[in-house]
């Protein structure tokens, strides 16, 4: 994602009041970069807009991957390299296989898809931030307008900001 | 307009805003230790050091330092490693099946039930690790490494080794669930430190936090593999007393061949695991002021679990009996008859009393209500389980075919100090985690405030 530098932020203290000012911002022609949000608010990625996370088919596909890999695995020690006689048991004890196969691929479901979901948000230990608002984890929604992708001069996007249910309209600048 | 419902009593009480929220609970992390939490963890670190003393003596003398003998081959070690096992129950079931219910009561308990499951678990490792003997070369045992001996590989139809693979799992995916939920969490900290310039608290918190932002992008993926993590789990904490269970069902023992075992443990598991919960979070809402979170509803609700549990276990004690009379098998009905007369059937009676009999007082309202009674019956029911494994395996065990084997079995000093090095683990573990991680989930808290702490106004 191209990230600007100049940006306008709009602070909302209420999450009722945000999902309906993001629609009406939105329908005003106004390009939002993103909103930051204390807690999940739902509906919101509605309003702005967003695909639905395909996270679910990755855990999937991760899964099926365990369960081949796990099925690889005891097939091929306990059938083809090293077969035992155990309590005449067939070799080929299918039923045996069930519970490691089933673990691996919780297993790797899991940890497929959690790994992707940092990939994807770019979550990781020495992430720098960008935070437009400290409070924004704290108890106020920010919604941050990127004034390079908009067309609207800063004063205009400012009025449709209040007249959105804004409590604040703050300017906030990155060196980076 | 203020909402009060008349149906449901709301989740936080006490008035609280979002801002209070928190100010609630970041303050623990941020704030010195108090003095209970230092005389709590000074305790713990002792029971550590005791403890550590006799794996000392374990891992240099062997397992002959234990109380065994050869027809009680298995006894301490894996009644601790199934009753850890079970109390690390609870926090999964409360997070993940809770979350699939859409109970939002979890909301204030699951951050810590879900650190006391997988601390539970962690201690419940200890065991299969420790009575190896050898823990060092014991890799080659449990997991599939191709060994010096020839390709000779580890046996995939053995429940043991099932075992290992089931609670290895439980235990990386309920960290790793766990994870998830501090993220956003550790960035409030992170923000907090920012604020007000705390360098070690930001760099140690901006490290936790992973760059979390709380964009609705993240927060849309956040919750997406929340709910998909919750359905991944559901089936697999069923499944792990399950196949704890499979170690004991799947031998030809008489007391241990059941096929009621599977959903039997699981029942018990979920009984002792909130009566763990309970106790510590009757501790930590005492110790961290946090009774406008974890309210007295909270309380109740985890109380008839454990009735509705308890009285599952119960009726599973009463098919067993019932099977072995019916199934006309002499052994296993000697078995039984042996359990609740013979010369361990304190043990059995010990069981029943706290296991089938104590939950029972919680049909009564102003039991289940009262902080201390609960207190008390959460720490007898888990006595009670830890017999329940003790009567299943020593039991069984004790008289053999041959009454020239019977024998029986009292712990030695290392036995009594391993269990005792495990608790030591978990409340060292448990008491860090309270002071330096937020106990309670603010951002999901948060979301509920709104609609559940009868202080906002409603919306036209």
């Amino acid at each position: 994602m191209d990230l600007g530098k100049k940006y306008i932020v709009g602070v909302f203290d209420d999450d009722g009041v945000l999902l309906k000012g993001v629609k009406q911002v939105r329908s005003k022609g106004v390009n939002i970069e993103e909103v930051y949000t204390p807690f999940p608010v739902h509906h919101l990625e509605d309003a702005l807009g967003y695909k639905r996370s395909r996270l679910p088919i990755v855990s999937f596909l991760f899964g099926i991957t365990g369960t081949t890999l796990a099925l690889i695995l005891q097939i091929s020690m306990m059938v083809v390299d090293w077969p035992m006689i155990i309590g005449g048991k067939p070799f080929f004890a299918y039923p045996d296989f069930v519970p490691v196969a089933f673990e691996l691929s919780v297993l790797l479901a899991a940890y497929g898809m959690v790994g992707t979901f940092f990939v994807r948000s770019d979550l990781k230990p020495h992430a720098k931030p960008r935070i437009f608002d400290l409070r924004s984890t704290d108890d106020v929604h920010i919604m941050a307008i990127d004034l390079a992708a908009n067309s609207l001069s800063e004063e205009e996007i400012s009025v449709i900001l209040k007249e959105s249910g804004a409590v604040e309209v703050n300017n906030k600048e990155f060196e980076d | 307009m203020a909402v009060t419902s008349h149906i449901r009593p709301p989740l936080i009480t006490g008035g609280k805003q979002i801002k209070d929220v928190t100010h609630d609970i970041a303050r623990h992390v941020e704030a010195k230790p108090n003095p209970m939490w230092l005389a709590g963890m000074g305790l713990a670190l002792g029971a550590l050091g005791i403890g550590g003393f006799t794996v000392y003596r374990l891992l240099f003398f062997g397992i002959g330092e234990w109380g065994l003998n050869k027809t009680v081959g298995w006894a301490w070690d894996i009644t601790n490693f199934v009753w850890w096992v079970g109390i690390g129950h609870a926090g999964t079931l409360i997070s993940a099946v809770l979350l699939l219910f859409r109970q939002k009561w979890r909301m204030a308990i699951n951050r810590a039930a879900e650190a006391m499951t997988i601390f539970a678990v962690l201690c419940a490792l200890m065991f299969p690790f420790l009575h190896q003997g050898r823990p060092w070369v014991g890799m080659y045992w449990s997991l599939p490494f191709p060994n010096t001996f020839g390709e000779l590989w580890v046996n995939f139809n053995s429940p043991l080794l099932w075992d290992v693979f089931a609670i290895t799992t439980y235990f990386l995916v309920g960290l790793i669930f766990w994870f998830i939920g501090l993220i956003p969490d550790f960035a409030t900290i992170r923000d907090r430190a920012v604020a007000e310039n705390r360098p070690i608290a930001k760099i140690a918190y901006g490290a936790l936090s992973m760059g979390w932002t709380g964009g609705a992008r993240d927060w849309m993926r956040y919750e997406a593999v929340s709910l998909v993590l919750a359905g991944l789990a559901t089936p697999l904490v069923l499944s792990v007393h399950t196949i704890v269970s499979f170690d004991f069902a799947t031998s030809v023992i008489p007391g241990w061949h059941t096929t009621i075992f599977p959903p039997y443990f699981v029942a018990g598991a979920i009984f002792s695991g909130f009566a763990m919960v309970l106790t510590l979070m009757l501790i930590t809402r005492h110790l961290f002021e946090l009774k406008d979170y974890i309210t007295i509803n909270h309380i109740e609700t985890m109380n008839k679990v454990i009735t509705t549990t308890g009285s599952i276990v119960g009726i599973a004690y009463i098919t067993e009996f019932f099977i072995a009379w019916y199934s006309g098998v002499e052994y296993e009905q000697y078995c039984f008859l042996n359990r609740m007369t013979g010369p361990f059937a304190w043990a059995y009676w010990s069981m029943m009393t706290c296991n089938v009999l104590s939950p029972q007082f919680f049909w009564f309202k102003s039991i289940r209500t009262n902080v201390y009674a609960t207190f008390v019956l959460s720490i007898i029911v888990n006595i009670g389980m830890w017999f329940e494994r003790f009567v299943i395996i020593v039991t069984s065990l004790h008289r053999d075919y041959l009454p020239s084997s019977w024998a029986m079995f009292s712990p030695t000093y290392v036995d009594i100090g391993i269990y005792l090095f495990t608790f030591g683990l978990f409340f060292t573990l448990f008491l860090a985690f309270a002071k330096f991680f937020p106990v309670i989930n603010m951002a999901e808290v948060k979301s509920i405030v709104k609609c559940s702490s009868g202080t906002h106004e409603t919306e036209k």
